[in-house]
């Protein structure tokens, strides 16, 4: 591990059981996330893209042991993660934070803003009584929210004012990084925007490091230094987002470059598609060797009989594939 | 082209316990055949409300439609008797609807009820229509038809739902399809396979197609003409290839702004639009946008703009052109 990086994910593995009958056997398993393998620089925001089902939020919160993983090591500085536990995670999860998706669903109806962003501070002893609310007051300031705020519940807010909720408590424990897992995804575009700048500016003035989860993949582009794609469990590619759309080497991720929409007219008219066949398969019982050859144009025999070896192409461009 | 559908003044309330909500206040557009209208907008404009307005496929009570004509074939549908509503729906009309989970009926067989509207509308018998249904379950490029017409919806992928869906949709050839968010619901692979089926038959049966979507993107390679709708107003209007190099309405530029593009990479500041869009407890008496716009003048407080011309097909409700950040003359 370099200086420059934060964090550096080595073969994570999580294998959820399915568990059958009355004494609730063990009958297979879903392959949340199969073998992945990625750093995270200082400063910088990865984007980690891919489609519903394909393992993306579960290697977040695998990463924070939210669930604990199958197999794989999450270094954070010299401290694997997954080795922690008790008091030691406890203190070490101070330095990560997460955003989630359903701004609905992560805020406590019954709590009010102060003790929604001021609980993380109290849990960690980094603040008491009237300091709390002090420290509240400057979060929801920084987040652009009405300081005077603090007593309302949040069915008072607006799904985007929310989610800037959400963003001041991840804030509270001053973390170096936050996953941010959909943020963006249940708000309407023109509120979208205001917490993607919301999250930049944040990014710049404390000097933040993303891991930024989403499955559009031009906000992600727009936000990230560089771009992780997964599909069913394992990574397919992962370079700079300039590189990522000029260069992509991974079918999948040329098919998923190529069915985003682009919101101009005369470059849509022009524009060649690739339209991949089928529906992703299941991830109970996922096809042998590459995953993606189900549904690739390039398929080959190799590709049922062989996992693709994760490489590096060229300098920051790793791709997972047999025919590249 | 002819005119086939003509909406005028549209209003459409709802009547909640915390008052009445003004959903649609006036929305008025036409549909040519053979032609595919873009209407966008945000959760809660009314582009959904305004549709299904057309076909009476609200919930009344709460919903009322207040004002306005939908004239189709000469005759308006929204006075025309509940018989002859019933014989436009799902046979001239038919609609794809978002959630492909929630539209279809989870006891019912695919078969059933694609079959369903070929039994009713075309008078066919239980086994003409099965033998229909199967070649159309074909046509939208579901595997193994005649197998699959006795699964239940639950045994159908997402995207396998939503082109059964279209299928049924198409069954009697419809003049017109509505489509409202059929793709919001899936991935963007699979949105772009349903897409394409779309677009492939449309060209093949020559349909006009309303799709209402809150996806600027979709539109632009989709469309013909384009609706924007705001408060329950269309706020502008225009021909699809001058709506994105010309936006009009501060609303529209703003959403263009706040898009970020995959094919540019600038590393630009998105432009979001401050603020929330209005709760309609009341019918706007000035512009419902002031309250986020960048261009307002004193006007714009007092009164609400209607649709002016400001170009060929391209109208805009906008006190203030925004080139020149001055009130129009």
């Amino acid at each position: 591990m370099t200086e420059k990086d934060l964090l550096r994910v080595e073969n994570l593995v999580m294998h959820f059981p399915i568990r059958r009958g009355v004494f609730q056997r063990t009958v297979g398993y879903v392959h949340a996330v199969d073998g992945v393998s990625f750093t995270i620089r200082r400063g910088e925001t990865l984007g980690l893209v891919g489609e519903s089902g394909c393992g993306k939020s579960t290697t977040g919160r695998t990463i924070l042991q939210l669930y604990r993983p199958t197999a794989g090591h999450v270094w954070f500085g010299d401290d694997d993660l997954v080795s922690l536990k008790g008091e030691t995670l406890r203190k070490m999860r101070k330095k990560m934070q997460m955003i989630f998706q359903d701004p609905y669903a992560s805020l406590n109806p019954r709590m009010t803003v102060e003790e929604i962003i001021g609980e993380p501070l109290l849990v960690h002893s980094l603040a008491r009584g009237k300091e709390v609310r002090e420290r509240v007051r400057d979060l929801l300031a920084l987040v652009g929210l009405n300081p005077s705020y603090v007593n309302r519940y949040p069915h008072e807010f607006s799904g985007g004012q929310r989610q800037r909720i959400g963003v001041a408590r991840a804030l509270a424990l001053q973390p170096d990084l936050i996953i941010c897992d959909e943020p963006i995804s249940a708000l309407d575009v023109s509120i979208q925007a205001q917490v993607v700048n919301l999250l930049e500016d944040l990014q710049e003035k404390f000097i933040l490091t993303y891991l930024f989860i989403a499955h559009d993949l031009s906000m992600v582009r727009h936000i990230s230094t560089r771009v992780a794609v997964m599909y069913l469990g394992v990574l397919v590619e992962l370079t700079t987002s300039e590189e990522l759309y000029n260069k992509p080497l991974h079918p999948y991720t040329q098919a998923l470059l190529s069915a985003v929409p682009i919101p101009d007219p005369l470059v849509e008219e022009k524009r060649q598609r690739m339209i991949l066949k089928g529906d992703v398969p299941s991830p109970v019982n996922p096809p042998s060797g590459c995953r993606f050859r189900t549904r690739c144009p390039l398929a080959a025999q190799i590709c049922a009989e062989k996992r693709p070896e994760w490489r590096e192409m060229s300098t920051d461009h790793f791709v997972a594939c047999h025919m590249v | 082209m002819a005119d086939l559908l003509n909406v005028m003044g549209l209003e459409t309330q709802f009547r909640t316990r915390e008052g009445v909500v003004h959903a649609v206040n006036g929305v008025s557009f036409k549909l040519k055949e053979s032609e595919t209208l873009g209407i966008v907008g945000e959760s809660g404009c009314g582009k959904s409300v305004t549709v299904m307005s057309m076909l009476r496929l609200i919930p009344a009570p709460p919903g009322k439609i207040v004002a306005g004509e939908a004239i189709y074939q000469g005759r308006d549908l929204l006075t025309m008797s509940n018989e002859e509503i019933r014989r436009v729906r799902g046979a001239q009309i038919s609609v794809v609807f978002q959630d492909p989970m929630t539209s279809f009926n989870p006891v019912l067989t695919i078969g059933r009820q694609v079959a369903e509207p070929l039994e009713i509308h075309m008078n066919m018998t239980r086994q003409q229509a099965f033998d229909r249904a199967a070649e159309m379950l074909a046509m939208v490029g579901i595997p193994n038809p005649k197998d699959r017409l006795n699964d239940y919806p639950h045994q159908f992928s997402g995207g396998m739902r939503q082109r059964a869906m279209i299928a049924m949709a198409l069954d009697c050839t419809p003049q017109i399809l509505i489509a409202d968010e059929p793709t919001t619901a899936l991935d963007v692979t699979i949105q772009a396979q349903i897409i394409d089926l779309i677009r492939r038959l449309r060209d093949d049966l020559g349909m006009a197609i309303i799709w209402i979507t809150h996806d600027l993107g979709i539109i632009a390679g989709l469309a013909h003409r384009v609706d924007v709708m705001y408060a329950g107003y269309i706020i502008e209007e225009s021909l699809v290839k001058d709506l994105y190099i010309n936006p009009n309405h501060p609303y529209t530029i703003g959403l263009l702004g706040s898009l970020p593009r995959l094919d540019l990479h600038e590393k630009r500041r998105l432009t979001s639009i401050e603020g929330l869009p209005p709760v309609l407890y009341q019918k706007p008496t000035f512009c419902p946008f002031v309250p986020r716009c960048k261009y307002r003048v004193d006007h714009c407080f007092h009164e609400n703009p209607t649709l002016v011309s400001v170009g060929l097909e391209h109208n805009v409700a906008c006190w203030v052109d925004p080139k020149t950040g001055k009130e129009r003359s």
